[in-house]
């Protein structure tokens, strides 16, 4: 497919990474020579210097045979007026990132429109959706939604003394009767697609497909389960901290935000008149012990320092607080978090990129791959696909354990008609038009056929 | 330094050879000759040494930076030219192993000097894979592997920014490989339009083949004692007007075929590239009229000699050597500046030659007036510090080898014009030089060490310098 991106910053970078590694065709531009020069020496790409509303240079890029066109320069004003001519130009689908608080309200519905986007991407807000799910249900490190509502993939971390250490999967499904599937682990920097007889340890990463019932049900069970945060402490008055704390008012919590800017602090304040604005150094203990930091349920680090969020989580989870989130921007820097013991880390540009490759599938779905959703777990090591099933697939009606799949592929979930979710066991089958899950890890899969093993 | 991933491209690449060879050894069974067996046995060793290199040097990750581009390059030519020397050498045409080696370096950097002194004795095979390494050559052999092998590295480019000529490298697609397969296409119809140009024109078809080999590579291997000064004017206007079709850079076909044409007509390097051609026939056919006396031979032989030239070429159809000395001259000069960037031609390249006269243009402009700011623009675009800095640090770097080959090369026996033009003509991939080394001269009479140097000084001006200058750096190989 072929794409063009305007404007590579940081998360213009992450998208070109992700959609590079998807095997697209793509042009970029960039007004920063140096940029352009360094992402051409990484990507296959092709790199062009200038304005992403110039038209002359959209015509170089070839943007009259382009699929995709996404712009993710820094100024809002400019991705919505490239998107604007790029789409004019020929461009089939155009997303733009914009950002502004005033861009985003009522009128987000109105430029859409009118600009024929098919796409408006606020990086701080998915960051803030993110964060704001796992507020919710405090005991994932991370949840997806496929497109059943009832269908649930869920993270979260096995503690060191967990009653599933030692237990072979197996084990595990007959001891909690509750339909679930353990659909991938994380142990350390391996990744794993388990099969019955793998062993669970202390300290695993495990994503679980359940119906959200059951989840709850299944870490009651194992003693595991947090209960919603209701306090939530957040450093830094962000974009971010902005939409976070919007959500969270809207489900009834409280919100107490710092940060040492006085500017800052008032102007969050007039945005957001409920939340407890405090202005101080949030690097200072005295200032977060002051202000409640042990009886809160859960404290969010959101200051554009990505080493001040690690040290500032660091520092929350060693006074116990039940619930810390960090924004971490730089993938080198994120691991070294989960070292530190800060699992729950949200990166904006991984959000934003993941939801741009989402897209770019769905697009590619209408060329010919069938992929209707998409998600990356455990690092990205892990995806998760989600597959229409067309009347042609050689799988329907086969009880799924007499085929043979490819190794480090599972199916975690079938949907039929977008209510019913079954876990599938051996003697499950696919019907023609439900939604499969597939679960892979370094396989390419653009169809459903892809996972069977024809040797 | 990645030197697992270096050592298993170079060895695919040994294969890759190893499946070329193929076709001058169906050559040799059609004509039934008795160097066949030369050609088996070096399609074993290349592939057994491929097969080596790809085992011993298992890859672990495909990531390359800069350095293993060059390094990837420089080795893969060298060791290409090191076993296609073999069917000359085992075949017993060509008794020394140097002398073999120099005629496939001339080869496959489409120089088209040779050591030969009888052309028409050699098997008919040999004279094919003779030309076929100039075809094999002009386009770059590593672009040829990446085209046709999938996945070699996502940086692939690297390798093909070391392999292809000119100042300011770009992509036609987004995709390496896609690019690499544009090239390539363009490069096969061309002269799949040119055989079929010749034949028409009477010339059989073996002949059409290898003499449209040596255009499109921009090589110049003949396979007549006297180049192509037998063949009817027909056939020579065709080759003069492949030869210069060939010396433009690719990316204008690519403009041609996706429909771009005021882009072309935008095109600086072209038409100063045909204006310089027009200019030169004209000078040349001014000054040797008087030994013609006959218009329509004159301007024939000036614009092959000046197409070849200027291309790189080297094939003849004149003895340039008994011109007048104002039209060696431009001939010289010609040498010297080469074709245009992106094409299969060598020397310093026209757009080099355009961005230089720019930068002294501003560098005047500002002595006159201190305070201008005069920013460089090439092709429409504003070319960036680093890029006329590459530049003038290539002219540098260009001078200075070709001063110390010069005074390797003077250590031999010949005259001041021979040697120097024989510098000139090997370092710029041209092939035929002046005095000895003329038209109807060969290398054969240089010493073994002038012989080396010169194929050192070949493949110096096919890579352009730098990457085996890099190789040849200790700190290369170190670890890091």
């Amino acid at each position: 497919m072929n794409i063009v991106i305007a404007g590579c910053g940081k998360i213009g970078t992450a998208v070109l990474d992700s959609l590079v590694s998807e095997g697209h065709d793509i042009t970029i531009i960039d007004n920063n020579p140096s940029v352009v020069s360094e992402l051409t020496n990484i990507y296959d790409v092709i790199g062009l210097c200038g304005n992403g509303a110039d038209s002359d240079i959209l015509i170089e890029a070839g943007i009259e045979n382009a699929e995709l066109f996404a712009a993710f320069s820094g100024s809002d004003e400019l991705n919505m007026l490239s998107c604007f001519i790029a789409r004019r130009m020929g461009a089939k689908h155009t997303i733009a990132r914009i950002r502004n608080l005033e861009f985003n309200d009522r009128s987000l519905g109105l430029l859409r429109q009118h600009l024929n986007l098919s796409m408006a991407v606020n990086p701080e807000k998915l960051a803030a959706r993110e964060i704001f799910n796992i507020l919710k249900f405090p005991t994932a490190l991370k949840i997806e939604n496929f497109s059943a509502r009832n269908f649930e993939m869920v993270e979260i971390r096995l503690k060191a003394d967990s009653a599933l250490d030692g237990m072979t999967i197996e084990h595990m499904r007959k001891k909690y009767d509750y339909k679930f599937l353990v659909c991938a682990i994380q142990r350390g920097d391996k990744v794993y697609i388990p099969d019955g007889n793998f062993v669970l340890k202390g300290g695993d990463k495990i994503a679980v497909t359940a119906d959200p019932v059951e989840v709850q049900k299944l870490l009651k069970d194992l003693g595991i389960l947090q209960k919603q945060a209701r306090k939530v402490m957040i450093v830094g008055a962000s974009r971010t901290a902005y939409y976070l704390s919007k959500m969270l008012l809207g489900i009834g919590c409280s919100v107490k935000v710092i940060d040492s800017n006085i500017e800052k602090c008032e102007k969050f304040s007039e945005l957001l008149n409920k939340v407890d604005v405090v202005h101080g150094d949030a690097a200072r203990e005295e200032l977060l012990l002051e202000e409640g930091l042990s009886s809160m349920d859960a404290f969010v680090s959101l200051t554009g320092m990505d080493e001040e969020n690690i040290l500032l989580s660091y520092y929350a989870s060693s006074h116990d607080t039940p619930k810390v989130v960090s924004k971490v921007n730089r993938t080198e820097f994120s691991a070294m978090a989960e070292k530190l013991g800060i699992d729950s880390i949200i990166s904006p540009k991984i959000a934003t990129s993941d939801i741009v490759v989402r897209y770019a599938r769905a697009l590619e779905n209408s060329i010919g791959s069938s992929v209707e959703t998409m998600y990356k777990l455990m690092d990205g090591k892990i995806e998760a696909l989600e597959f229409n099933v067309r009347q042609d697939c050689e799988m329907i009606d086969v009880p799924l354990k007499k085929i043979r799949f490819k190794s480090d592929i599972l199916i975690g979930g079938i949907i039929r008609e977008k209510k019913t979710i079954i876990i599938p066991a051996g003697d499950d089958v696919i019907k023609s038009g439900d939604k499969v899950v597939v679960l892979t890890s370094g396989h390419r899969i653009n169809n459903l056929s892809d996972i069977i093993d024809w040797g | 330094m990645n030197h697992r991933m270096v050592f298993s491209t170079v060895g695919k690449i040994v294969w890759a050879e190893g499946v070329l060879l193929l076709l001058p050894y169906i050559v040799s069974l059609i004509y039934k000759e008795e160097c066949s067996s030369a050609f088996l046995i070096t399609i074993l060793v290349a592939v057994v040494v491929g097969t080596l290199l790809a085992t011993l040097f298992k890859k672990k990750d495909d990531i390359i930076y800069s350095k293993e581009g060059f390094m990837t390059v420089s080795l893969s030519w060298i060791i290409l030219s090191l076993i296609g020397a073999l069917p000359f050498r085992l075949s017993g045409e060509i008794p020394h192993y140097i002398d073999a080696i120099f005629e496939t370096v001339s080869g496959f950097t489409t120089t088209g000097a040779s050591i030969l002194t009888d052309i028409e004795a050699m098997s008919k095979s040999l004279l094919f894979w003779r030309s076929f390494t100039h075809w094999i050559g002009g386009m770059g052999v590593l672009v040829f592997i990446m085209a046709i092998i999938p996945n070699v590295s996502k940086r692939s480019i690297h390798i093909m920014r070391a392999e292809v000529p000119g100042p300011v490298k770009g992509k036609l697609v987004p995709k390496m490989r896609d690019t690499a397969k544009i090239l390539y296409t363009i490069y096969i119809v061309l002269t799949v339009i040119e055989i079929f140009l010749l034949r028409i024109g009477g010339m059989p078809w073996f002949d059409s083949i290898v003499h449209s080999f040596g255009t499109a590579g921009t090589g110049g291997f003949g396979i007549k004692a006297d180049s192509i000064a037998s063949y009817s004017p027909y056939l020579q206007w065709v080759i003069t007007i492949f030869m210069i079709l060939f010396g433009v850079n690719f990316n204008i076909y690519f403009l041609l075929l996706i429909r771009r044409f005021k882009a072309i007509g935008k095109s600086t390097e072209l038409w100063v590239y045909l204006g310089i051609i027009a200019t030169a026939v004209l000078c040349i056919t001014v000054n040797i009229y008087p030994m013609y006396n006959d218009l329509p031979t004159t301007v024939r032989d000036a614009s092959f000699q000046v197409a070849s030239i200027i291309t790189t070429t080297g094939y003849a159809t004149a003895d340039f050597n008994l011109w007048p000395s104002f039209s060696k001259a431009i001939l010289f000069a010609l040498m010297l500046l080469g074709a245009c960037a992106g094409s299969t031609g060598g020397g310093f390249k026209v757009s080099r030659v355009i961005i230089i006269f720019k930068k002294i243009g501003s560098e005047i402009k500002r002595l006159l007036h201190p305070r201008s700011v005069k920013v460089i623009t090439f092709e429409g675009k504003r070319l960036e510090e680093q890029a006329i800095t590459g530049t003038t640090v290539y002219l540098a770097i260009y001078m200075v080898c070709f001063i110390l080959i010069f005074l390797a090369v003077s250590l031999d026996r010949f005259d001041f014009e021979t040697n120097f033009s024989a510098v000139a003509a090997c370092f710029n991939n041209i092939g035929p030089g002046f005095g000895v080394v003329g038209p109807v001269g060969s290398y054969a009479d240089y010493s073994v060490f002038s012989k080396i140097v010169l194929s050192v000084a070949m493949l110096l001006g096919r890579l352009e310098i730098f990457p085996l200058i890099i190789v040849a750096m200790p700190a290369t190989w170190s670890k890091n």
